[in-house]
């Protein structure tokens, strides 16, 4: 079986800067995957490598095996860092855009998240939260059955209790043939939910490892880490 | 959600945390443990670490697998009563070691203990 990602010497460049820098990575299912670097480090330009929202300079992704294309589309989940969502729409209307749009998409289970998060399926977007916001679309990424679900930054706006549940459903909700991708900053919340962490500086992977082997090796936790590393 | 210390594996938190579950009765003797995905949303961690932990509990044959029904607490009295002792005396040298630090000799300490335990 091809592994669900696989990134070849990727590299892209916008104009003169190196955004990513030969960077070479492989994902095997079943696994979720902490994308950790500073600002400006290159995970959002990977994610939207991997979805085809970008062309790589030089260098080739694949994910199960194929270009990104509308048949890849179909396999990933993407989370993106800013909303594409029309904010007249009703919270129903965007679940049943949704569940025309992907096959993959269970509804059931999307009202099911939006119940215990106590958000009202008549509102529009617009009448909603920053929040509630991010709720709803994390709930719409993970309603659906995907290969690979990628996620950039994805509690950065929600409260602390919201974001347990958030974390919770993360868990219950990915399969064993799925890999998980997520991008944040906000590390000492979600690290123990890693398998693996990537950190990428200046477009490159500086360190790549299973999370408790890193916590064994260097006493000290991913967090600490990486402030201890790209302390500024 | 579990509060985890932040410089030690969370494999090895989870395996003390169970171990002091089943010390203290929370899971009982030869009793059923939930499915891994549940204990593993539970304590918010990733399921692959939760696996990891309970094999090795299972190693250190605290608990076992059945392979249709599920994973279970050893029913083996004699084990859990030696991971009792063993868990106290772990703890009574921390304290020891502690107490050593802050100059406590072993007759101070005795008397510490017992008009501590007279209030109480």
């Amino acid at each position: 079986m091809s592994p669900v990602l696989e990134c070849k010497d990727l590299t892209k460049s916008y104009g003169s800067t190196l955004a990513l820098d030969h960077l070479n990575l492989t994902f095997e299912p079943g696994r979720i995957i902490g994308l950790l670097g500073p600002n400006g480090s290159g995970k959002t330009t990977l994610l939207k490598l991997i979805n085809g929202l970008l062309q790589p300079t030089s260098g080739q992704v694949y994910i199960d095996g194929k270009l990104p294309g509308p048949q890849t589309k179909a396999l990933v989940s993407y989370l993106p860092d800013r909303t594409y969502l029309s904010d007249w729409m009703k919270v129903k209307e965007i679940f049943s855009f949704f569940k025309s749009f992907y096959a993959d998409f269970d509804q059931t289970r999307a009202y099911d998240m939006l119940h215990s998060l106590d958000i009202d399926e008549n509102a529009r977007l617009k009448t909603l939260s920053k929040g509630n916001k991010e709720k709803v679309q994390l709930i719409l990424v993970m309603a659906r059955k995907a290969r690979l679900y990628l996620l950039d930054e994805p509690i950065g706006g929600v409260d602390p209790a919201a974001r347990d549940y958030i974390l919770k459903t993360i868990i219950n909700n990915y399969n064993e043939e799925a890999t998980l991708l997520i991008s944040t900053h906000l590390i000492q919340d979600v690290e123990q939910i890693f398998d693996e962490i990537i950190f990428l500086n200046k477009g490159k992977a500086v360190l790549q490892g299973a999370v408790d082997d890193i916590r064994s090796a260097k006493g000290m936790s991913i967090d600490a880490l990486f402030r201890e590393e790209f302390k500024c | 959600m579990y509060d985890f210390d932040s410089n030690r594996p969370i494999y090895i938190q989870l395996m003390d945390h169970i171990k002091m579950q089943i010390v203290a009765g929370a899971f009982s003797a030869g009793s059923k443990l939930a499915s891994v995905r549940d204990l593993a949303s539970d304590f918010g961690v990733n399921p692959n670490t939760m696996q990891r932990a309970l094999s090795e509990l299972e190693r250190e044959d605290l608990l076992f697998a059945q392979r249709t029904s599920g994973r279970f607490v050893t029913a083996d009295q004699q084990k859990i009563d030696g991971l009792r002792k063993q868990l106290a005396t772990e703890y009574v040298q921390q304290l020891l070691e502690t107490m050593k630090r802050m100059g406590y000799g072993k007759k101070d300490l005795l008397s510490l203990i017992q008009s501590i335990m007279e209030e109480m």
